[in-house]
């Protein structure tokens, strides 16, 4: 049965237990601590040792599941927003279920990069809303310290490790949609690129920025207009944690208040499809937004791309 | 069209909001990133914030020409 919407009912995270300095870099390459917390904004990050990507994906569907009442049986939708998986078969997401027990849903991986999580949530309430599914887990997961090159100092320096995960369900009748229009699109530039057999990230830091400067207000005002929320009472705002540089400026340029902005980025580094949900999952676990408060997420980067909507927080 | 002074005192505008410079501090001769301490990605920034206000289209690669503030409102009175 086709549902008017979807919602939020639960997030969950996981981040690996190391830590990896700034200073820490500083003996691996040509940088230092002032210039990435000037630059970037980031403190510390979190880096994988043996956990996969799936691995990540499961821990923190696990914690989403749990928190959201439903159990593996419920779930008919798994979609993994990834950029960084090795393994392309079995997908993350069959693999996501088989840990989790979740038999016979329909299960997918997505590649938007950075702005993955939005474009995943954005599949699975039109999957909801087309009655072609219930309820979905749907996941950001990177293991970017893969595909990086440790030995360049423009890109390890900036990208890291992580997963989150969201339970989005069908809306009751009479209910209102809880995951808001998408404004999605792309400007295809191989600025970011992860190309080739056994690929390492390659980045045009200057040319990211300021497409990133200039594009992410226009989906995030796009998006809220579409929800119909002023940017001003947006009690959450969690936009891709790509640079404290880019996602400060961003909140001022809209309006929103610098409170209610999302600053994980200075101790989880850039989690790509990860860091929104991460992000938020964490906001929500440290009591920092409110139940039912309407959340902004603008995802944006490789491909280039983006994707941006308005949930209601769980 | 603008003028020289219209252009200086937008920049002025610009600065202050994205880079905190004080307005006062803001003349032709002044160098973005020796004398008003603004860095590439606050360059970039107020390149994307110039482009708006003036209506100009300022290439990546004219960006690293723009050494002064002059420079800089020279580029724009000509192409906005
Ligand atoms: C990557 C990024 C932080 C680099 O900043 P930047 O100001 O463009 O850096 P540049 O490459 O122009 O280098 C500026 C200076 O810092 C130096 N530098 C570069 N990387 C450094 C590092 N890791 N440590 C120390 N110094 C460094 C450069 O050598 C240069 O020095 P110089 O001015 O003496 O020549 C920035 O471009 C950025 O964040 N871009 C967006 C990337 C992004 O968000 N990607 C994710 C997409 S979703």
């Amino acid at each position: 049965m086709s549902a008017n919407g979807s919602k939020i009912l639960a997030f969950g995270h996981y981040q690996p237990s190391r830590v990896v300095t700034n200073d820490d870099l500083a003996q691996m390459v040509d940088t230092n601590d002032e210039w990435i917390q000037s630059r970037v904004g980031i403190k510390e990050r979190r880096i994988a040792d043996t956990e996969t990507v799936a691995d990540m994906a499961g821990f923190a569907a696990e914690k989403a599941l749990a928190a959201s009442g439903l159990t593996a049986a419920d779930i008919d939708l798994v979609i993994v927003a990834t950029c960084s998986s090795i393994d392309r078969s079995p997908n993350v997401a069959c693999r996501v279920a088989d840990k989790l027990g979740v038999a016979g849903a329909a299960a997918f991986d997505l590649n938007t990069a950075c702005s993955g999580f939005s474009y995943a949530l954005a599949n699975a309430d039109h999957a909801i809303r087309a009655g072609a599914a219930k309820h979905a887990l749907v996941i950001g997961a990177e293991k970017l310290s893969q595909i990086t090159d440790w030995s360049d100092r423009s890109t390890c320096v900036i990208f890291a490790d992580g997963a989150g995960a969201a339970v989005v369900s069908a809306t009751a009748e009479g209910e209102e949609p809880g995951v808001g229009p998408v404004v999605w699109g792309s400007e295809p530039s191989d600025a970011i690129a992860i190309e080739g057999w056994q690929p390492y990230i390659v980045q045009e830091g200057q040319k990211v920025f300021r497409w990133a400067t200039g594009t992410a207000p226009q989906v995030a005002l796009a998006a809220c207009e579409k929800a119909g929320v002023a940017p001003g009472d947006l009690g959450g705002f969690v936009p891709h944690q790509a640079n404290l540089r880019i996602i400060e400026p961003l909140a001022r340029k809209i309006g929103v208040d610098p409170a209610v902005l999302s600053r994980d980025i200075i101790e989880s580094g850039n989690t790509s499809a990860a860091s929104i949900p991460l992000a938020l999952s964490k906001m929500i676990e440290r009591g920092e937004v409110k139940s039912g408060s309407p959340v902004l997420l603008v995802g944006f980067g490789g491909g280039l791309t983006y994707a941006g909507q308005v949930v209601r927080c769980p | 069209m603008a003028t020289r002074e219209e252009v200086v005192t937008g920049l002025a505008e610009i600065l202050e909001e994205v880079a905190g410079v004080n307005p006062d501090d803001v003349s032709e001769e002044k160098s973005f990133t020796e004398d008003l301490d603004v860095d590439s990605l606050s360059m970039v920034e107020v390149v994307v914030a110039a482009e708006e206000k003036f209506g100009a289209k300022i290439p990546d690669d004219e960006v690293q020409n723009l050494k002064t503030v002059g420079d800089a409102v020279s580029f724009i009175v000509a192409n906005s």
